[in-house]
């Protein structure tokens, strides 16, 4: 992972507008070393507006008030942070090394930026000297494939593709074939959004598992569910019913870049103890960056 | 996943039974209640907090309606309430249309919320209610996004305006003045997906507005979003001006309390919603469903829409025929599983019928989209004879069925005893005195406000 390394600085800058947005006020209750009931109330209302949702929020509050009984004076943000790393770090991810044929299989609802990361990880794959495959898995939404193919243009990687309303097990596949045939360690997949409630579009992601097993048994090694930073509680459920379905090992939690924190992602990583392998914080091919949870955490905090 | 707002809130004041207001010191539990619901749905905080003040305004000293108990009588002021503010101000017409056309409507919002496929979607709409629209992409950053609104185009049967200029205030201003050249009324303007943080991106969209002096300005913005959407959809509309909400990917199991949020925050009218993947998977917005999804009630309305839509009717009426004369076959059991599972999937109905907190859990263990499969397997592997008369069914015959099935025979069995047990129920059912019996029950458990009464009887499942 030496290439993305040194990159926390780049993560801070993402994260930065959004602290002056909205976390200046949980800058000013961070500093105070008592907290009365008033301003207690004030900093789970913040903490809410982070998407953490009630649960986590309740954990945290209580974890304070709890601090709070214990000792005279407390540090508030670092009992915070305290909290949110248990959470966070619960899961650490592991790396993406090249080891025989690696199959990372992308999957997600309708417009968190599975294309966009497929491309970014190519690019960067490519860029530390190791072939990638990309597979053209979304065959239903218009122009799907070209977009795929105008970021393997610039990343200088092949792209597979066949045609719109194919058979997304079938190109799945022959790209698990060809890596397998010619020693490309890396083969992505980006498959097409689909809402998590829908039965038909949730089983063809096994039907895409089953198809490259015939090839590679232990195939895909890595299911990635993308999750866009602004997602609401709902985030939860996406990660819920992917993770039975298409059995996810990592998130990539995108567009962190907004004012949005991610802030879902503490619920989702709580309840389901999975690793977030990388944040997506600009459009740049190297704006996809791995996930660091004390920046990710120093950032909702505020530094 | 979530107990409904309604059990919880029955939960919450059961102890006020017997009393006839609501006081301060009554309802604060309730209140906590229904915040907690508003947050779960992704209303932001102090969104949340304007209208619960509101609420208990109304709420404190308000006589409890005759019928209702006062945990109903709670929750039908929260309903009407917020039903009320997101539907306020909707105008008749869903678009404005401009005095001389062409009509020009600018779509504008962040990345991936579903602008273009939404550009699609109200091109058919619009092309339905007899206009002409004309879709126009001025995304020059993402990568094929052009060619993608072309395919959309192509797709809703209307025309894409083509040019070779790179510059997005260049061609919307172009694709106006052909669109007034050629005839088209409408002129749909697909912007790109920008944050509202990037204010060179926000002010070319300032910059096409004035180019092209949209008569709609629509924000497109994903039901999902959480507590963000009042930023972004504020930002949006301070800088832009915008004149109503198109709300995307309405078809998940998010609660979408986004929506009552960019309504509040902007006051501008939710005018559409989309809910599905095909071009005709859009309608217009109806706040009381909104209403009844946010606050976790379900959403009998749209189930009974979708059944109005997809089930035949000659068919229904024909079984309902078969009911009353006590003719039920095993072929009508087929042909009616056959109908419900049109309505989509197990999880999907369930999740659209209000109070089915608890029970929904116990359900889908049972009645699972496989546990359909299954049994269709069971009849279909059963001769039309057999289906037509259960009663051929020996131990034989069974064996048979199980195997053509590959079920295992007690399930084939689990199977007549329910069908058996469909068709006395159904005898029942044309009994005077239990219709009567269950009216009567209904009459208890109802805690819906506005809830119709379903429609009779056509759907045991």
């Amino acid at each position: 992972m030496g290439l993305f390394s040194g990159l926390i600085d780049k993560f801070k800058q993402g994260l930065q507008r959004t602290q002056e947005l909205v976390l200046a006020p949980m800058g000013r209750l961070l500093g105070l070393k008592r907290l009365d009931e008033d301003q207690l109330l004030e900093l789970e209302e913040l903490l809410l507006q982070a998407d953490l949702g009630v649960h986590a929020t309740d954990r945290l509050m209580e974890r304070l008030r709890f601090e709070l009984k214990r000792s005279s004076e407390i540090d508030p943000k670092a009992v915070l942070k305290d909290e949110l790393l248990k959470i966070l770090q619960h899961a650490p991810t592991k790396p993406f090394l090249a080891d025989g044929v690696q199959v990372l299989l992308l999957v997600g609802v309708n417009g968190v930026g599975k294309t966009t990361t497929v491309g970014k990880l190519a690019a960067q794959f490519k860029a530390r000297g190791e072939e990638v495959l990309v597979v053209a898995g979304d065959t239903f939404r218009a122009a799907a494939i070209d977009q795929l193919e105008l970021w393997g243009e610039r990343a200088g990687v092949p792209v597979l593709r066949n045609q719109m309303g194919g058979d997304p097990a079938a190109v799945a596949f022959d790209g698990a074939t060809r890596a397998k045939a010619k020693g490309i360690p890396w083969v992505l997949i980006d498959t097409a959004g689909r809402m998590h409630t829908k039965d038909h579009l949730m089983r063809e992601l096994d039907k895409i598992r089953r198809s490259l097993q015939k090839v590679i048994p232990e195939a895909p090694q890595r299911v990635l569910l993308v999750l866009d930073a602004t997602t609401g509680q709902n985030g939860l459920q996406q990660a819920e019913a992917f993770k039975q379905v298409a059995g996810i090992t990592d998130l990539v939690l995108t567009k962190l870049d907004g004012s949005a924190k991610g802030g879902v992602v503490v619920p989702i990583l709580e309840r389901l103890k999975l690793p977030i392998a990388f944040v997506g914080v600009g459009e740049q091919v190297d704006d996809l960056i791995p996930f660091d949870p004390e920046a990710f955490v120093d950032g909702l905090l505020d530094v | 996943m979530f107990e409904s707002l309604t059990e919880k809130l029955s939960k919450a004041m059961k102890s006020l039974r017997g009393q006839a207001k609501l006081s301060e010191k009554n309802i604060e539990e309730a209140l906590r209640e229904v915040r907690m619901a508003l947050l779960e749905a992704d209303v932001h905080i102090q969104v949340t907090k304007a209208f619960l003040a509101k609420v208990k305004e109304k709420a404190l000293g308000s006589e409890v309606l005759n019928g209702l108990n006062p945990s109903q009588g709670f929750i039908d002021i929260v309903y009407q309430e917020l039903t009320a503010i997101m539907g306020g101000s909707a105008p008749e017409r869903p678009l404005e249309f401009a005095a001389k056309p062409p009509t020009v409507v600018m779509m504008v919002g962040l990345q991936g919320a579903g602008k273009t496929t939404t550009c699609g979607k109200l091109a058919r709409y619009l092309k339905k209610n007899g206009n002409s629209p004309i879709l126009v992409s001025a995304d020059v950053y993402r990568p094929a996004a052009i060619e993608q609104l072309r395919v959309v185009a192509k797709d809703a049967g209307v025309p894409s305006f083509r040019t070779e200029s790179q510059d997005p205030i260049v061609i919307c201003r172009a694709a106006v003045a052909e669109a007034r050249l050629k005839g088209w009324d409408v002129v749909i303007l697909d912007t790109a997906g920008r944050l509202h943080l990037d204010e060179t991106l926000m002010d070319e969209l300032a910059r096409i507005k004035a180019a092209t002096t949209p008569t709609e300005i629509l924000f497109v913005a994903d039901a999902m979003t959480g507590q963000d959407a009042v930023r972004s959809a504020g930002a949006f509309h301070e800088k832009l001006g915008i004149t109503g909400v198109i709300l995307t990917k309405t078809d998940g199991d998010t609660r979408g309390g986004a929506a009552f949020s960019i309504k509040h925050v902007t006051g501008q009218p939710i005018k559409f919603a989309g809910n599905g993947e095909k071009l005709d998977d859009f309608e217009r917005f109806h706040p009381d469903r909104m209403a009844q999804r946010i606050l976790g009630m379900g959403d009998v309305l749209t189930l009974i829409e979708q059944a109005k839509d997809k089930i035949d009717e000659g068919e229904a009426e024909r079984m309902a025929q078969r009911f009353v004369k006590n003719q039920f076959s095993l072929e009508d059991m087929l042909s009616q599983m056959r109908q419900v599972q049109k309505l989509g999937s197990m999880q999907k109905i369930m999740g659209m019928l209000p109070g089915m907190g608890q029970l929904k859990q116990q359900l889908e263990t049972v009645a699972t989209d496989k546990r359909m499969k299954h049994l269709e397997a069971i009849l279909t592997s059963m001769t039309p004879a057999e289906r037509r008369n259960h009663q051929l069914l020996d131990g034989k015959r069974k064996r048979r069925v199980a195997a053509g099935s590959g079920r295992p025979v007690h399930e084939v069995n689990r199977l007549l005893k329910q069908y058996l047990e469909m068709k006395k129920m159904m005898t029942q059912m044309n009994d005077p005195r239990f219709m009567k019996r269950m009216q009567a029950m209904a009459g208890k458990a109802g805690g819906m406000p506005g809830m119709p009464n379903f429609p009779g009887g056509s759907l045991p499942f």
